[in-house]
């Protein structure tokens, strides 16, 4: 079982996402070159966040055409696991990997703070650990994390489970106050139909260890860890 | 040599809180009849070659240069 973390230029969460299977999970793990055109041996593979191609144009809207994107969509198309955070989420959706877009925070704002999001789905390879409607403290770091697809399309996520996270408050109540950036129904993370593809917005890798301010991110990534195994 | 002027533009559906943000500062400024300030992208591209321009461009819009979830593209070639 090996993880693989995708290393586009620009990407900065790519350590972190090693370091947190590697260290903290104690799983095997390898960077994957953004030019490289296989990605056999891997099970999960990370789409870290970062700045990919220096958000240029949109973001994750140049990084879906780098090399190592074909062979990551035939990997998830063969039903490998791949999420997408932060940068990642971006890059998945503007590959059409998942569906609508993170368009810029309503506020304007890049915001980088810890935040809470409720597990909707807990049934997921991303998710199995958590229990249904736990709230979970993790960061975000982000200019365009403001979820959006059209009505037909938040229909089609809310009917069918496929909302995986929800900014909410510490008790876990959704409402405006805990939406920070404006995202369509508090939407922080999807999965796709299949269930083997997720983005997100919080960041997991960085919520790993109690002496970093919180162990929450463990639960999404054990959860693929065991799902894997 | 041919050219391409192509406009992006946000979807109308969508919220543009940076359209909001200038429209309030044009506000500030005394200009008290705008209505709505919307804003977009406006990408020049150059050719070396004449040839079937057009398609090329609606091909580039629809891969890169707008994302068909939230923006609306136009362009005109100017030769």
């Amino acid at each position: 079982m090996k993880f693989g973390v995708v290393q586009f230029p620009g990407s900065n969460c790519d350590q972190d996402a090693y370091y947190a299977v590697r260290d903290v999970l104690k799983q095997p793990v390898e960077y994957i070159w953004h030019q490289s055109t296989d990605v056999s041996g891997f099970d999960c593979i990370i789409l870290p966040g970062g700045f990919s191609y220096g958000d240029y144009l949109r973001t994750g809207a140049v990084a879906k055409f780098s090399p190592v994107m074909n062979a990551v969509q035939e990997f998830a198309a063969n039903g490998g696991k791949l999420i997408g955070i932060c940068n990642g989420f971006q890059i998945l959706c503007e590959s059409g990997l998942l569906p609508g877009a993170l368009i810029a925070n309503n506020g304007l704002r890049f915001i980088c703070k810890y935040v809470n999001v409720r597990v909707e789905n807990n049934t997921s390879a991303f998710s199995h650990k958590c229990s249904k409607g736990q709230a979970l403290s993790m960061p975000i770091a982000h200019h365009g994390g403001n979820y959006y697809a059209d009505a037909d399309t938040i229909k089609e996520l809310e009917d069918n489970n496929r909302v995986l996270l929800r900014y909410c408050d510490e008790r876990g109540n959704v409402n405006d106050s805990s939406n920070p950036n404006g995202s369509i129904n508090n939407i922080a993370g999807i999965i796709n139909a299949k269930g083997n593809i997720a983005g997100m917005m919080p960041h997991p890798e960085r919520a790993m260890e109690a002496c970093l301010g919180g162990t929450d991110g463990k639960l999404i990534l054990q959860s693929i860890v065991e799902r894997l195994h | 040599m041919a050219k391409a002027n192509v406009y992006v533009t946000l979807k109308p559906a969508l919220l543009d809180a940076q359209g909001k943000v200038v429209q309030g500062a044009l506000e500030n400024l005394g200009f008290g009849n705008v209505e709505s300030v919307r804003i977009g992208k406006y990408i020049e591209i150059e050719f070396n070659d004449g040839e079937n321009i057009e398609q090329g461009v609606e091909e580039m819009c629809q891969k890169l240069l707008a994302n068909p979830n939230t923006e609306n593209y136009r362009f005109e070639i100017v030769k």
